[in-house]
């Protein structure tokens, strides 16, 4: 090697390097910074459930909840949903339709978080509140997680929304996990006897179950820490509820309304003791994500295109 | 024979179930964009695009500071993140095949996952509580931070395409192997490279919360990086949560501005890389 590849060598990696660096730093700033609320309230901080910056007093629990809940809503919404188009684009289309169908999903991804918000707030939820609910109250309203009265902003609100914006990662990855089992699997399966949808449930969404699952965890990511639709038509309000009509509040959303507003140091410090959890949080659910799918579709660069 | 006829209906049923999701899968982009022009269209003027906001209640206000502010900052954010986020994906196409290239790889994809609101707090601890003021500087530092991630990945599958002919062919004419690297494998790779960073572009222009407490937004036409400036995304989030009808209507002209920059950029983009896969 000559002196030149040397330094083209080193310099690559030396600007490789700055992305652990990025992580470690990020990780040591939100520690630090949350460090007074830690030692105040220890563990407590993850289970109590008061949350006033005047009295210097903060319990993370309807964040965390609100957080947890809220993209569970979405996922149940958008896994079926999204395995639905994945299978549809890869076994059932018709050829020519794969291209452009597949776009108009991934461009889903591309529509910026706060436009969604803006449709949220003026089309989405005047449609639950005033047709949606109206007519499925009559089924729904005896069930626990319909309870109380609907006005708009509400955990349903932001996990259909968010049902919308994980989809187009969900469908990406878990088509791409399926365009990976090998033709001899599918035609085993139709040379066995199976009809062509016997063969999608029994031999071609087994075999690519850990990354189909990896896609799912990817989009939890992806909803776990989305801020400015969820802060937009959640109402934000500290209380942790069961019912899906009512309002609630998530880690990114209390981050957004209150991180520029803090009123004491304390109060800045359990925002960045939230924050620091979702950071942990959303960290988990990617590793774990790219662990299964990397096992069906080893080497390839799954998911990085559905950006 | 009457279990096969049902086992045969079944599957046709679910079958046009899928179609069913796909249909409905789309069903929001078109209800979003439809949305958009209705509600848009009509306050797109040249006031819109030439004058700032006005004090409420006063006519013929405008996002021209919104904007510019956009631009500074995608601008910004491009100077920080495109060198290094494509030169990481130089070296995860070239030196990537070791324990390091993984590390880097996975590190990458992990980053992409950090909520952007994330980046965005670290972005206030690191330039606007040591400078003391919120800046159009740190805004852009931010989404510089989330495009390198996004860069490294679409850099390194462009590079990864060139086959490795042209590389050999370079190499048994004497040159050296960096000067390969640069001028032959990744040269032939810049269209691929471009377009990953339109993408890229196109996604951090419309993000919102890491600007939250770095540009943090500004009512005033301004062009001073060192201070508070308007962007695009944070103008329609706060009138969009305003409470006067005049904002709400702006906040649909912006939202209209802010999806056909991004739907332009990624479309745009698509279609190149599409092109270009189908050489490799």
């Amino acid at each position: 090697m000559s002196r030149g590849d040397v330094v083209y060598r080193t310099v690559l990696t030396a600007l490789a390097l700055l992305l652990p660096l990025l992580l470690v730093l990020i990780a040591i700033e939100l520690v630090a910074n949350a460090m007074p609320a830690v030692s105040k309230f220890g563990f407590g901080f993850l289970t109590h459930s008061t949350w006033d910056p005047v009295r210097g007093e903060f319990g993370a629990l309807p964040l965390i909840f609100g957080t947890l809940y809220s993209s569970l809503v979405a996922l149940i919404i958008a896994v079926p949903l999204a395995l639905g188009c994945a299978v549809f684009l890869t076994e059932f289309a018709p050829r020519w339709l794969r291209t452009p169908v597949a776009t108009l999903i991934e461009l889903l991804a591309a529509v910026p978080s706060v436009i969604y918000g803006l449709w949220g707030i003026f089309v989405l939820i005047p449609l639950l509140r005033d047709h949606f609910w109206p007519v499925a109250r009559h089924v729904l309203g005896k069930l626990p997680i319909f309870s109380g009265v609907f006005y708009g902003p509400s955990v349903l609100a932001a996990g259909v929304i968010l049902a919308v914006m994980v989809l187009p990662y969900i469908t990406a990855v878990s088509r791409e996990v399926l365009l990976a089992v090998p033709p001899s699997q599918r035609e085993a399966g139709l040379a066995l006897g199976a009809t062509r949808w016997e063969t999608v449930t029994t031999v071609i969404l087994p075999y690519g179950r850990a990354g189909i699952i990896g896609a799912v965890i990817l989009g939890l990511g992806r909803a776990l820490g989305e801020t400015m639709a969820v802060t937009m038509v959640i109402g934000n309000r500290h209380e942790v509820s069961a019912s899906l009509l009512q309002p609630g509040y998530t880690i990114a959303a209390a981050i957004a309304n209150e991180f520029s507003e803090a009123v004491s140091d304390m109060h800045l410090a359990a925002l960045f003791m939230v924050g620091a959890v979702l950071f942990l949080i959303t960290i988990i659910a990617n590793t774990l994500a790219r662990v299964l799918v990397w096992r069906v579709a080893r080497g390839s660069a799954v998911g990085s295109t559905a950006i | 024979m009457h279990g096969r006829l049902i086992r045969r209906l079944f599957g046709s049923v679910m079958t046009g179930a899928t179609y069913g999701a796909a249909l409905l899968a789309i069903l929001p982009l078109a209800i979003i964009l439809a949305m958009l022009l209705v509600k848009g269209a009509g306050s797109l003027d040249w006031n819109f695009f030439t004058k700032s906001a006005v004090p409420v209640g006063e006519a013929g206000g405008g996002f021209a500071h919104a904007i510019v502010g956009t631009l500074i900052i995608v601008g910004l954010a491009c100077a920080v993140g495109v060198p290094i986020g494509v030169a990481v994906g130089i070296f995860l196409a070239e030196f990537g095949g070791g324990q390091l290239g993984f590390v880097i790889r996975f590190i990458a994809d992990v980053l992409n996952g950090v909520p952007s609101i994330v980046i965005g707090i670290f972005a206030w601890t690191w330039l606007v509580k040591p400078m003391g003021h919120f800046s159009a500087l740190a805004g852009g530092v931010a989404l510089g931070m989330i495009l390198v991630p996004i860069l490294a990945r679409t850099t390194e599958e462009m590079v990864r395409l060139v086959p490795n002919s042209l590389r050999e062919a370079a190499l048994a004419l004497g040159y050296q192997r960096w000067r390969t690297s640069l001028q032959v494998v990744v040269r032939s790779a810049t269209a691929g490279i471009v377009t990953g960073v339109l993408v890229a572009v196109a996604r951090v222009a419309g993000e919102t919360a890491p600007l939250l407490f770095t540009a943090l937004g500004n009512q005033f036409f301004s062009t001073r990086v060192q201070g508070p400036m308007a962007a695009l995304p944070l103008q329609v989030y706060a009138y969009a949560l305003g409470p006067y009808d005049e904002w709400h209507r702006q906040a649909w002209a912006g939202a209209l501005v802010l999806i056909m920059l991004v739907l332009v950029l990624s479309l745009v983009a698509r279609a190149v890389v599409r092109g270009k896969r189908q050489h490799a």
